[in-house]
């Protein structure tokens, strides 16, 4: 069956709901699994002392990224049917660059504190008081900066093989190697920096 | 129960990968986080003055004339992982009351910066157009052009705030 099965199949809203709540317990299950309820294992990625961030997320990358590529020549997908984040160059940055200091600072990021408020951190309860307050200033005071927030717009659909006129091969084979060197990366500095955690 | 070890990060990540596959493959729509979040701010917000939510452009989408900020399928996919992460912290024995923090901090002034932090981290959220489950893990397994901007910018912006904020981690 050729996916997304909620448009070739045409699976009304109800059922979809139920299945994305199937769908987040696989999520939370493995985010937990890693380790992602602790923020101090978090935050320690930037200081090269714990690099789980990086080695779970980037094979994850890798691993959806094969995935999807193959099902897609096999028939199984169609990628021009699945959600595909539009590119707003510059809010896209500079939100980047606000999320950055705010994982610094609170340990978490959103998802990651929702599993750590399931397994009771007291300050997953305080991150998700202030992401609610941060959004909540958001939403009032981005009619201000409404053309910039539109601003660097490149279309709906972009990618990195459109842009850079590539193949979704080459690329992807690329996103490999630096996957692969930066696994690498990731062990020596954990056995470098990470000593003063044991 | 002993608190067992956390699992092997590619093992982790590849289960996470196959998560995506099977989210992308049913829907088409992938993973995501924050949006749950402000969904449940517009919620609050439309209760106390529905009229304000109208008014607003950004805030209209979510919870505008008719619509219902909750009627959505990142409400249920949040939900899920809030019991995913309580199965796994049942199984390991990792369901305890505490806050993670570096040795030279305490409590109180962790769970202030734990508020700041969450408060950044929400407004750029949303200034990104998602966070790191939907922009950074599914717009760069998708080689989004702009996700891969945003993951980066990420990165960037945490290892250069890293050195000041070190006092809180280690």
């Amino acid at each position: 069956m050729t996916g997304p099965l909620s448009i070739t199949l045409n699976i009304n809203d109800n059922i979809i709901f139920l299945i994305y709540f199937f769908i987040g317990i696989g999520f939370g299950f493995f985010l937990e699994r890693g380790g992602f309820g602790n923020s101090r294992k978090l935050a320690l990625q930037f200081y090269f002392r714990d690099m789980t961030v990086f080695k779970v997320m980037f094979t994850a990358i890798v691993t959806g990224m094969i995935g999807m590529t193959f099902m897609n020549s096999f028939g199984w997908i169609d990628l021009n049917l699945i959600y595909l984040n539009p590119t707003y160059l510059w809010p896209g940055i500079a939100g980047g660059l606000i999320m950055g200091i705010g994982f610094a600072v609170g340990g978490y990021c959103p998802g990651t504190s929702v599993v750590g408020l399931a397994t009771l951190k007291q300050d997953a309860v305080f991150y998700i008081m202030g992401s609610l307050f941060g959004m909540f200033v958001f939403g009032e005071f981005v009619p201000v900066i409404k053309n910039f927030f539109y601003s660097g717009f490149m279309g709906p659909r972009e990618t990195i093989y459109k842009t850079t006129g590539l193949t979704i091969g080459q690329i992807g084979f690329f996103v490999i190697v630096m996957a692969l060197l930066g696994f690498i990366g990731a062990e020596k500095a954990e056995a470098h920096f990470g000593k003063k955690e044991n | 129960m002993k608190k067992k070890r956390y699992s092997n990060p590619y093992l982790t990540g590849i289960g996470l990968g196959l998560v995506m596959l099977i989210a992308f493959w049913v829907t088409g729509l992938g993973l995501g986080a924050s949006g749950a979040m402000m969904r449940t701010v517009v919620a609050v917000e439309k209760t106390v003055a529905p009229e304000h939510v109208n008014n607003n452009f950004y805030l209209k989408k979510y919870g505008g004339e008719g619509k219902s900020p909750f009627k959505h399928w990142l409400i249920f996919e949040i939900l899920g992982v809030f019991a995913g992460g309580l199965i796994s912290g049942a199984l390991s024995g990792r369901i305890k009351k505490e806050t993670n923090k570096g040795p030279r901090i305490n409590n109180k002034k962790r769970w202030l910066f734990a508020f700041i932090g969450g408060g950044l981290f929400g407004f750029g959220a949303r200034m990104a157009r998602g966070c790191t489950s939907s922009v950074a893990l599914c717009g760069g397994a998708t080689l989004a052009l702009g996700s891969w901007a945003t993951m980066i910018a990420i990165f960037a912006g945490a290892y250069l705030t890293a050195w000041f904020a070190r006092k809180l981690w280690i």
